[in-house]
């Protein structure tokens, strides 16, 4: 399907500029006041990386970032099964009773406003609370879960989307030979969805690492998660330290997707050397 | 006789396969369905000053089962206007933000479409990027672009356009851009996706009959790319109506949106069966576009 026409016309390049522009400029303008010296933000008074300094001293928001890392490394890896026999479940085993109810349960968390998911998750943990004594406290462990929830929807729509693109005939071919269907799941159908579920994995991660609404929600006072520290933070205004943060986060990300572009690029090349060298023979 | 083999297999497989199926669906039963049903219950108690702070539905003494219904915190949401006003701005503001999402992000996705394929995916991902990174601090950067001395202000007044800085932050206009912002890449991608499957030289036909730029663009080209647009409006629309985070930082006094609103009963005045009425009544709203949007992407996930 090569038969798209590539465009050169003056319009698709004013509209990708300005589109560029309009997403990348804030977030470009918040590097560069990262490194003003005055507390105001906006208004430049020479170069600084004092900011930097204050921010790791800052034990609540230091505090916040390992917490945070935690509960995404732990959602994301939870989501990342849940989310991959949720795939499995709606595209591999074919009409199933309560199937409808279960699709509706993954599409409906990606657009679910995150104030109706909070309280509900919230309410929910309260009324377990009195009947098991586990969810009497409310910290680490509802984030989790509610992360969980959330971040199952999301990677089982990627590591679907996968699923369905897959050439079902190895598979069938495996198990023709004999092979155990939770052998063929392991040996044939896991390794050529991990792409997918690598990407549903730092989705989720990213995704749980974001959340503030819900969090602020299903938290106890035992737990203050990065965003919800931020939160404070901005809600009170501009701060040279969140700054500092933002730029520390898009270094992160810039080098990670850049680094995942790289490695993703070398990997196509080979199999399109492979490829090559497969017809020549 | 292969075939005869496969379906020896393939009966081989019920009892795992319910086990695959029931981890997640008890999971998602327990903890995304069941909170709704009960979100549902609660708003019909009676707020309380106790721990939890809501009176049971329930009761049981003397040998009588009492089921106390409160219908009052309807009644309250609509004998105040608040909510009303709440309710209808939020609806509003989230139709218009979907609109110029719609406006900045069809052309985008057209942009990208038609770039040389080995550039298309580097677009691609600078277009999903950004919402890499945090979405709290992507909010805040406009904090900074649109306060009477920021960025925007400041740039305008030293180039003549403007003597005193645009009371642009803590409006509804602030937080109109901060939505447009956050949602654009959810606007991009369905529609992206919807453009790539197009059979172009159905354009090609359309233009060799004659056809004009416009027609093509209403007759052809939108048609084609409806599935794209209806998803990437409602992965706008729907979360942005209870949208909290925007209108707390960016918005004024003035911009009561309802998920603020719900926030407020929740946190502040602590009336929980309140904000548990509001949360029903927004759920109810949102049925429609949910159930929309869920048709869409039950085809793209290719369940049966």
């Amino acid at each position: 399907m090569s038969s798209i026409p590539v465009y050169k016309t003056r319009w698709k390049w004013l509209i990708l500029g300005l589109g560029f522009s309009f997403l990348y400029l804030p977030i470009l303008s918040l590097v560069v006041y990262s490194f003003n010296a005055n507390r105001l933000v906006t208004v430049w008074s020479g170069f600084s990386t004092k900011w930097y300094g204050e921010l790791f001293r800052d034990d609540l928001l230091m505090n916040g970032i390992v917490l945070s890392l935690t509960i995404a490394f732990l959602a994301a890896t939870a989501a990342v099964v849940l989310g991959t026999l949720a795939a499995f479940a709606m595209t591999r085993l074919g009409k199933l009773r309560g199937e409808t109810s279960f699709a509706f349960m993954i599409t409906a968390p990606l657009v679910m406003p995150e104030v109706i998911t909070g309280l509900s998750m919230l309410l929910l943990f309260i009324s377990l609370g009195q009947v098991f004594d586990l969810f009497s406290q409310r910290g680490m462990l509802t984030i989790w879960i509610a992360h969980t929830t959330f971040c199952t929807a999301y990677v089982a729509v990627v590591v679907s989307s996968r699923l369905r693109e897959l050439d079902l005939s190895v598979e069938e071919a495996a198990q023709d030979l004999g092979a155990h269907p939770f052998k063929v799941f392991f040996l044939v159908t896991l390794p050529s969805i991990m792409p997918a579920i690598v990407s549903g994995w730092l989705l989720a991660f990213t995704l749980s690492l974001d959340d503030v609404v819900i969090a602020s929600f299903v938290s106890g006072p035992s737990a203050t998660t990065l965003p919800m520290v931020v939160f404070s933070s901005v809600r009170l205004g501009v701060s040279p330290k969140i700054n500092a943060l933002a730029t520390i986060i898009i270094s992160v990300v810039a080098l990670a997707s850049f680094l995942a572009w790289w490695f993703m690029a070398k990997a196509e090349k080979r199999r399109i050397l492979e490829a090559r060298m497969a017809g020549g023979t | 006789m292969s075939e005869s083999r496969q379906n020896k297999r393939r009966r081989k497989l019920p009892p795992s396969k319910y086990l695959v199926l029931s981890v997640p669906y008890l999971w998602l039963l327990l903890f995304f369905l069941a909170p709704f049903f009960i979100v549902f219950k609660i708003s019909f108690a009676e707020a309380q000053i106790a721990i939890p702070p809501f009176s049971e539905l329930l009761s049981y003494a003397d040998e009588q089962l009492q089921i106390l219904l409160n219908v009052g915190n309807y009644f309250y949401l609509i004998d105040d206007d608040l909510y009303a006003s709440a309710y209808l701005l939020s609806l509003k503001i989230a139709a218009i933000s979907t609109f110029l999402c719609l406006l900045i992000g069809f052309p985008m996705a057209w942009a990208i479409v038609h770039s040389s394929p080995s550039s298309r995916n580097i677009l691609l991902m600078l277009i999903i990027l950004p919402s890499w990174t945090s979405f709290l601090i992507r909010v805040y950067a406009w904090i900074g672009i649109l306060r009477n001395n920021g960025f925007l202000n400041n740039f305008l007044m030293s180039i003549g356009i403007i003597d005193k800085p645009l009371q642009i932050l803590h409006t509804d206009t602030a937080v109109y851009i901060g939505i447009v912002y956050t949602y654009l890449p959810f606007m991009i991608l369905p529609i992206y996706t919807a453009l790539m499957r197009i059979d172009y030289s159905l354009i090609e036909a359309a233009r060799d009959l004659g056809a004009s730029t416009l027609t093509v663009l209403f007759k052809v080209l939108l048609p084609l790319a409806k599935g794209g647009i209806i998803a990437g409006s409602m992965l706008v629309f729907i979360p942005s109506v209870g949208e909290y985070v925007i209108p707390e930082l960016l918005g004024g006094p003035d911009s009561i949106l309802i998920g603020k609103v719900l926030w407020q009963e929740f946190f502040n005045n602590r009336d929980w069966p309140v904000a548990s009425a509001v949360a029903t009544i927004m759920l109810l709203l949102l049925v429609a576009p949910i159930m929309y949007f869920h048709r869409y992407q039950k085809r793209e996930m290719g369940a049966s």
